[in-house]
């Protein structure tokens, strides 16, 4: 990218007995979630006795740790050991991922309906969340920050909150992000599928809930199928995956209704491509690597 | 196939075990009995493996008939157990029979119930649980909350048991006064101001009616952040830091006034500062106070909280040689 981002020496930190939390960094970039999937992956590869879990977030990660079978302090000491063999992705670090259209109808009546109920604990009560996302964004009209999410692809560097939520991080040059806050005060109510927006980033709610993230449009596919009838979730309950490239692409309404027809009759399926790319190329030159992955998307 | 009836499914029970691991990087908390020592405790009473489906009752228990001949134990907070209106001891296997019906009365102290059944409540595993999470409606019972006038599978009981067999006076768990919960400072406690964190270790918390299985909202002060120029991601707030995982006892002041302590049904994520973790065996603890109790935070270093695991699993295996002497 434009500038690189050099990471501060990584953080470690005891979440009590069972958790060992790394912060490797206190901002977000592409740099800092790259050089934590190098380390998460490096760190499953070694099936380490005693490891639970591993759980790669935005700009840091998690590791739930049996103390029972592994010493959290041993595992410190490991992950120390791989920060400095692994480091960064190598540039010449080959991501294999997957690329994926995912529809999204912006304005819904539903989210609008659900946004209405709670302008008391909004930032601008006049406006609707995607009125304010615009201005405070620098964009004349809700159509030009519409665009700018939509023409640039997001990577999925976070899965979590609740089950199947994907955190998406648009793979542009960080002075090309968008980024809004969160409410005020959290909703008690988020409609089920409803694409919202908080910091810099972008999720699908997988079940409908509580929420603080602002409100701009429904998708019309799950993100979450309990009942594994759809057959792009046959092996998992969940469909996103960390490492996704997602692109969120605006529709209208009668594609919203029929995608949904497709949904209710079991017959869906999101349009994915098997891709690889370079991280470093991503970095180097984005708008190139993103043509290059919306060319395999649609192809 | 054995069934247990439930007659009334009381406030809120559901069917838990030791928990379901290995899915926290999608979202998905471990869920699992609240306070683990006490389902332990009762899983070892009637002869069933530690980690068998046991009932987690909150306030009001449920009210339980059985269909064949079991052994049932109750642990957890101190409440009057009645087996067919007669007063039985909790804490202490006892033996029933068909058409016997298992009561409570209204708890004294602590929150949770939890009864065993030799046999173990035989519910499907669900990615290796049967633990309920109600958020997205998986394993337990449906993925729900015990409703009245319903069945419950049982499994087949095991090898005889010890009628009579009861957990030592000196290892049940002790419930009056305010909760203690050992705390490793931490995360991102970086936030709060040096006053702040000493603030939030020196005052008496009280729980909120906010309090489940998912966290619990404390109220009893108000806690400042360091000034700061928000980092790229975060969002604007003093409270937000860019989207992280939350370990499960994590706690988190949102708006600085509110202290969140994440249980076993954790969010698993988000974007407010976390500032410190409960350690595992004081979860035990925290799951057994309700609406009005007081807790406080101590502060306490890893070996700590490790030797503390070390205690917990020895008391165990003390109740465990209690149970078969």
């Amino acid at each position: 990218m434009t500038e690189k981002i050099q990471l501060p020496p990584a953080r470690y930190e005891y979440g009590g007995d069972e958790f060992v939390f790394v912060e490797l960094d206190q901002a977000m970039s592409l740099e800092a979630n790259f050089a934590g999937m190098a380390v998460t992956n490096a760190l499953r590869e070694e099936a380490i006795d005693g490891i639970v879990d591993i759980c790669p977030s935005n700009a840091s990660y998690m590791v739930q740790v049996d103390p029972d079978r592994l010493d959290p302090r041993e595992l410190v000491e490991r992950l120390r050991r791989l920060e400095t063999t692994v480091g960064a992705l190598p540039d010449d670090y080959v991501l294999k991922t997957r690329v994926v259209d995912v529809p999204i109808l912006f304005n819904d009546p539903w989210t609008h309906e659900t946004l209405m109920r709670f302008r008391d604990r909004h930032q601008d009560p006049d406006a609707t969340d995607l009125e304010y996302a615009a201005r405070i964004n620098g964009f004349d009209s809700v159509q030009g920050v519409v665009d700018a999410m939509t023409e640039a692809p997001w990577i999925v560097t976070m899965l979590g909150f609740v089950p199947g939520l994907p955190f998406c991080y648009q793979l542009v040059p960080r002075e090309r992000q968008i980024q809004v806050p969160k409410y005020v005060r959290p909703r008690t109510d988020t409609p089920e599928r409803t694409f919202g927006f908080g910091g810099a980033f972008a999720v699908v709610y997988p079940v409908r809930g509580a929420g603080g993230y602002q409100m701009f449009g429904m998708a019309p596919a799950p993100v979450f199928d309990l009942s594994q009838s759809l057959p792009d979730f046959a092996d998992d309950i969940c469909f996103p995956r960390a490492n996704d490239v997602l692109r969120y692409r605006a529709i209208d309404m009668a594609e919203f209704e029929a995608t949904r027809a497709e949904v209710e009759a079991g017959t869906f399926r999101y349009r994915i491509r098997e891709v690889e790319f370079e991280p470093a190329a991503l970095l180097a030159d984005p708008d190139a690597v993103n043509r290059e992955l919306l060319e395999v998307l649609y192809r | 196939m054995s069934q247990l009836r439930v007659r009334a499914g009381g406030l809120y029970t559901t069917v838990q075990d030791s928990g379901r691991f290995g899915y926290y990087h999608m979202g998905m908390p471990p869920s699992g009995a609240m306070d683990a020592y006490s389902a332990i405790a009762a899983n070892l009473l009637v002869g069933n493996p530690d980690g068998a489906g046991v009932l987690e009752g909150t306030y009001v228990g449920p009210t339980l008939e059985f269909t064949d001949e079991r052994v049932v134990a109750v642990t957890g907070a101190d409440v009057p157990v009645t087996v067919n209106d007669e007063p039985v001891e909790p804490w202490t296997a006892v033996r029933v029979r068909a058409g016997d019906v298992l009561g409570f009365a209204m708890i004294r102290a602590g929150c949770r119930v939890y009864v065993a059944v030799s046999g173990g409540i035989d519910v499907p595993v669900y990615l290796g649980s049967r633990s309920t999470y109600t958020l997205t409606g998986i394993g337990g019972h449906h993925g729900r909350k015990l409703a009245d006038d319903e069945t419950l599978p049982l499994g087949s009981a095991a090898s005889a048991v010890r009628q009579g067999a009861a957990v030592p006076q000196d290892l049940r768990p002790e419930l009056d006064g305010a909760a203690e919960l050992r705390t490793v400072v931490g995360l991102c406690s970086y936030r709060l101001t040096e006053d702040a964190l000493a603030s939030f270790l020196g005052t008496d918390w009280k729980v909120t009616k906010d309090a489940d299985r998912v966290g619990y909202r404390l109220r009893g002060g108000t806690l400042d952040f360091t000034e700061r120029e928000q980092p790229f991601g975060a969002g604007s707030d003093p409270a937000n830091v860019v989207d992280l995982g939350y370990p499960v006892g994590s706690i988190q002041v949102p708006g600085g006034d509110e202290p969140i302590v994440l249980l076993n049904d954790a969010v698993t994520g988000g974007g407010y500062a976390t500032i410190g973790t409960v350690i595992s065996v004081d979860r035990d603890r925290i799951a057994q106070t309700k609406t009005g109790d007081v807790v406080r935070f101590n502060s306490v270093d890893l070996d700590t909280a490790l030797a503390a695991r070390t205690d917990r699993r020895e008391r165990i295996e003390r109740i465990r040689r209690a149970i078969a002497g």
